[in-house]
């Protein structure tokens, strides 16, 4: 008995092994698409695979007489499953270029599978600083943690008129980067930074945290917390009483993420945050963006993390067309370093030496427009190298 | 201080109204059923596509989430978990597994698999507070609402179950079900009811929690260790004894984060493991129970 | 048979299992592009067998038991990046830290009911994940980078495509698997199960059953420490996920899907779920934990005999 169940499961191990059989072609440029689709992360996964989805419907699949296939991957935030993933899809699928990386330790389990396999790997959403030097091949299009916190601390220093603030941050590559940056810089600004609370990132509740916070009684609070928890911390904010307690909360752009803004009601309303993305950017291209991507995807908002899909697959593009189709992973990595073009988050910029991306980071207030909750931008803070390397 | 005792208490009671159906679940029918998450998840997005979609106020949502849940639990008890109850415990965990995954995946393809937000009637957003400075105690409006729920929700359960006929029924066939069953007590019955009642207490906690333990389709993976662990401590003969459970692991989880902020989420495991070592029946075992 | 003919039967090795071993270690080469995955599929395989050992021979409930794989992991990688790149020194380093872990951990899920073990258990789970999660050295919740491990015996690299990694993985499960055999067949092994069928009764006729339980946990530890250490060394990384609650929990899943009791059954199981979750997750990448899930549900439904044989699905007779 148990022989047969066990005789029936190997038969279908085999069966299924060899129909996943995989022909090359040699006229396909295949871009391996790695993100976070099931899990806590599953938002960014969306946001991305829709963005890079609208932009080769608008752009087209042939390119310097290639076909480009777009191969998607589910890899549930585990880090050892993306690395598998990676592995598979440079070894078996043939990929020209690998892509995606919804969270840090993703992107840094797959650096050194680019490395040895020669791919290009293009970073759409991880934003810890140290990613770009985990290997030569890759390059980010979405933004670093330190741009931010940087210029949000500036900010804070100078126009926000803020002496006392006690950073929260989730316990994790980018919060650790966040709340690094930004006291560095806030203290250098002349602040002080009472007091620097860590959350883990299983947190089924901040009250806790904030309770001390509002213990501390600073000027203001800083937050980042990754997109998707925002919205939390903004109501235990609110349920607190912080704010009529004079305390002002600011962060990162991920507080105010524009996939969850609208929903949050209006105690979101003056928070001031700092990031290189808002859905109400005032360009022309961003407008076209923004409709584009509400049409294709039932009225959902596209926010950064959308945009760093978006610019990614750009520069995909470009590399390719510049290369004309010949040459191997270097030479499609050597025309991505240093583009330059208008993306819808504003003029960005790929740093041909770092391989990461320069842009400018907005101040951003939250205010009522066109009857939605928006980040409407008021002060800029033009072409942001990364800090965390110019050291 | 005083403010995260009293959170503590709201966010404990809040994890007493999500665990107690699993509880009686537990001790009554000896099913484990990992699913019990999947109900509260039910009831917590039931509330918020009432509330964005249809307009229905906050209050009239919470007993609706109570008896869709109720409802969705009486049906799925008499057809899918009937015919589980004769086997083993093994084969239980994988078919409430497979249901929650199942309940994940439907919930992520139809809402969506970011956070939801609920927005709360005004009168439930204010604050109140009492004292100064250290001895201050600062009561979200909505933690009282909470705290006021599930303690009314507590005496009724209490009430039912030691002083109607249908709480001593329960009470017998929890403590043996073939001695009740001759007696002449419907088990089936009981156990329907039970059943459908405990899955609405859950659906109940997830509409009211939604907003302080946030809302997406993970939400029963999330959580679901809390609740057993409640059961666990708490014991499966009583509703008290997971009370003070659920209390107790409120109260640490939310004082431990606070005073220990680098080690606050360990608190509530090792205090967990050093009470089941000590007492392995839970803490408060009823003489002769289970 | 007579009895000790049945007893004796048991222990042999059956025609098909040698067949069976000999063609698993071909997989690397003859399916060369799946290397990868069966590498991933003999690690979990011998996980499960660990597993398999304690539920399925001494009834003892563990959703817990990734706490030993990640203890095994993370010694591997620490070992490779600071002491010494060797892979098979650096997994024995593991399996004894592992089986010391073990150890101490075998003093918590003596007392108690199933429902007290499988919350110790989780919660031992957890904090060491906090604890990895925590400590400067582990690297964090980014996980541990930088760890390069040397050419296995000195000679065979751990090449890109994992065929190197599968087959060390394959030859590890298959040693694990040989002794596992040994020690269950054993009067050892009966023993455990008498423990298992019936306590009291094991009890009553002088079996030692604290320390019977202590030991089993203590090797169990030690296998699931020496899948963890072939994780963190054919991937060259580890991070806390090795310690998440859901590994345990699809180990669990996937050791009852092929039944436990049966050493086999870890096998299959490995087998079957990470077949199925690898398709299932390429055809629909958002929503394969549904049909996971539809999976299960089925399977407990309709009983696992029933369903590999289709024509008692309509009213046969069982």
């Amino acid at each position: 008995m148990k022989k047969r169940v066990f005789l029936s499961a190997s038969a279908v191990a085999v069966m299924a092994l060899s129909s996943a059989a995989v022909l090359a072609q040699d006229n396909t440029f295949k871009i391996g698409l790695i993100l976070p689709m099931t899990g806590q992360q599953a938002s960014t996964g969306r946001q991305i695979e829709a963005a890079a989805k609208l932009f080769m419907a608008q752009n087209g699949d042939m390119v310097a007489g290639k076909k480009v296939q777009l191969i998607v991957k589910d890899d549930t935030s585990v880090p050892d499953v993306t690395k598998r993933l990676a592995q598979e899809l440079v070894v078996n699928d043939k990929v020209n270029v690998l892509a995606g990386f919804g969270i840090t330790p993703s992107a840094l389990a797959t650096a050194p599978i680019a490395t040895q396999s020669k791919t290009p790997m293009v970073v759409m959403a991880a934003a810890t600083s140290s990613i770009t030097q985990a290997s030569p091949f890759v390059v980010r299009t979405s933004f670093t943690l330190p741009q931010a916190s940087v210029s949000m601390a500036d900010w804070a220093a100078a126009k926000g008129g803020m002496k006392k603030v006690v950073t929260l941050v989730s316990d994790y590559g980018p919060g650790i980067d966040a709340e690094k940056f930004f006291k560095d810089r806030f203290i250098f600004n002349g602040g002080t930074i009472v007091e620097s609370l860590r959350v883990p990132m299983r947190n089924p509740d901040f009250a806790p945290f904030l309770q001390k916070v509002r213990d501390a009684k600073p000027d203001g609070l800083f937050v980042f917390v990754p997109s998707g928890a925002g919205a939390a911390v903004m109501k235990q904010f609110l349920e607190r009483g912080m704010d009529k307690a004079g305390i002002k909360l600011i962060g990162t752009g991920d507080i105010t993420d524009d996939d969850q803004l609208n929903d949050m009601g209006d105690g979101a309303l003056g928070v001031v945050t700092a990031h290189h993305y808002a859905a109400a950017h005032p360009s022309a291209t961003n407008k076209k963006f923004v409709e584009a991507f509400k049409k294709a995807n039932k009225g959902m908002r596209p926010n950064f993390m959308a945009v760093g899909g978006y610019d990614g697959m750009r520069v995909i593009y470009e590399a390719l067309k510049a290369t004309k189709g010949q040459g191997g992973g270097e030479a499609l990595l050597n025309a991505m370093k240093g583009q330059t073009f208008e993306s819808p988050r504003g003029p960005m910029f790929i740093d041909a030496q770092t391989r990461d991306v320069v842009h400018n980071i907005y101040l951003r207030k939250v205010e009522r427009q066109g009857g939605e909750l928006h980040n409407v931008e008021f002060d800029v803070i033009k072409d942001v190298k990364d800090p965390g390397k110019s050291k | 201080m005083l403010t995260i005792l009293f959170d503590g208490i709201a966010y404990g009671m809040l994890l007493f109204i999500l665990a107690v159906g699993l509880a009686v679940t537990m001790g009554l029918m000896n099913f484990i059923n990992l699913a019990h998450g999947a109900f509260a998840m039910g009831g917590g997005y039931i509330t918020v596509v009432l509330m964005q979609r249809y307009d229905v106020p906050f209050l009239i949502c919470l007993p609706l989430a109570f008896v869709a849940m109720a409802l969705l639990g009486a049906v799925l008890e008499r057809t899918l978990y009937r015919p589980m109850y004769k086997k083993s415990h093994l084969d239980q965990v994988l078919f409430s597994i497979g249901l929650t995954f199942m309940a994940v995946a439907a919930m992520d393809y139809f809402m969506g698999s970011s956070q939801q937000i609920v927005q709360l009637p005004e009168w439930l957003k204010g604050r109140t507070e009492l004292g100064e400075g250290s001895m201050m105690l600062g009561m979200g409006h909505y933690r009282l609402f909470i705290i006021a729920v599930c303690a009314a929700l507590t005496i009724a359960l209490q009430y039912i179950l030691t002083k109607t006929r249908f709480g001593s029924r329960l009470r017998a066939s929890v403590d043996d079900q073939r001695v009740a069953a001759g007696l002449g007590i419907n088990v089936n019955v009981v156990f329907l009811a039970t059943f459908a009642v405990g899955s609405g207490l859950a659906g109940l906690g997830g509409a009211l929690g939604a907003e302080v333990m946030g809302l997406d389709p993970t939400f029963p993976l999330k959580n679901m260790v809390y609740f057993l662990i409640v059961v666990a401590v708490g014991g499966t003969s009583s509703i008290t004894g997971p009370l003070l459970a659920a209390l107790l692991l409120g109260i640490a989880d939310v004082a431990g984060k606070y005073f220990i902020p680098n080690f606050g989420a360990f608190i509530v495991y090792f205090l967990m493991i050093v009470i089941l070592i000590w007492r392995p029946q839970g803490l408060f075992v009823r003489k002769g129970g289970k | 048979m007579t009895a000790q003919e049945s007893l004796h039967d048991s222990r042999r090795w059956k025609l098909w299992e040698p067949v069976f071993w000999l063609l698993a270690l071909a997989t690397p080469f003859v399916l060369g592009s799946h290397a990868l995955i069966i590498n991933e599929i003999a690690i979990v395989a011998l996980f499960a067998v660990s597993l398999d050992l304690i539920l399925g021979y001494t009834g003892i409930v563990s959703l817990g038991h990734a706490a030993f794989f990640g203890m095994g992991a993370y010694t591997a990688a620490l070992f490779a990046k600071h002491v010494m790149p060797d892979p098979l020194v650096g997994l024995g380093v593991a399996i004894v830290l592992s089986t010391l872990f073990g150890a101490v951990c075998s003093l918590t899920i003596m007392r108690g009911t199933d429902l007290t073990r499988l919350m110790v258990t989780i919660g031992v789970g957890l904090i060491m994940m906090e604890l990895a999660n925590k400590l400067d050295f582990t690297g964090g919740a980014d996980g541990l980078q930088g760890v390069i491990m040397g050419p296995l015996l000195g000679r065979f690299e751990f090449d890109l495509q994992g065929q190197t990694a599968a087959w060390y993985s394959l030859c590890v499960l298959l040693v694990f698997f040989i002794l596992a055999k040994r020690l269950v067949n054993s009067s050892f092994g009966a023993t455990l199960m008498a423990v298992r069928d019936n306590r009291l009764r094991a009890m009553a006729i002088g079996i030692p059953v604290t320390a019977r339980l202590a030991v089993i946990y203590t090797i169990a530890a030690g296998v699931a420490g020496a899948a963890g250490a072939l994780l963190a060394q054919t991937t060259s990384f580890a991070s806390i996920d090795v310690f998440e609650f859901h590994r345990s929990a699809d180990l669990k899943l996937l050791l009852v899907i092929g039944g436990i009791g049966w050493l086999y059954g870890g096998v299959t199981g490995a087998i079957v779920f990470k077949i199925m979750q690898d398709w299932l997750s390429s055809i629909t990448p958002q929503y394969w934990t549904f049909w996971i899930g539809l999976f299960l549900v089925v399977l407990v439904m309709v009983g696992r005999e029933r369903l590999i044989r289709p024509w008692t699905w309509f009213g046969g007779k069982k």
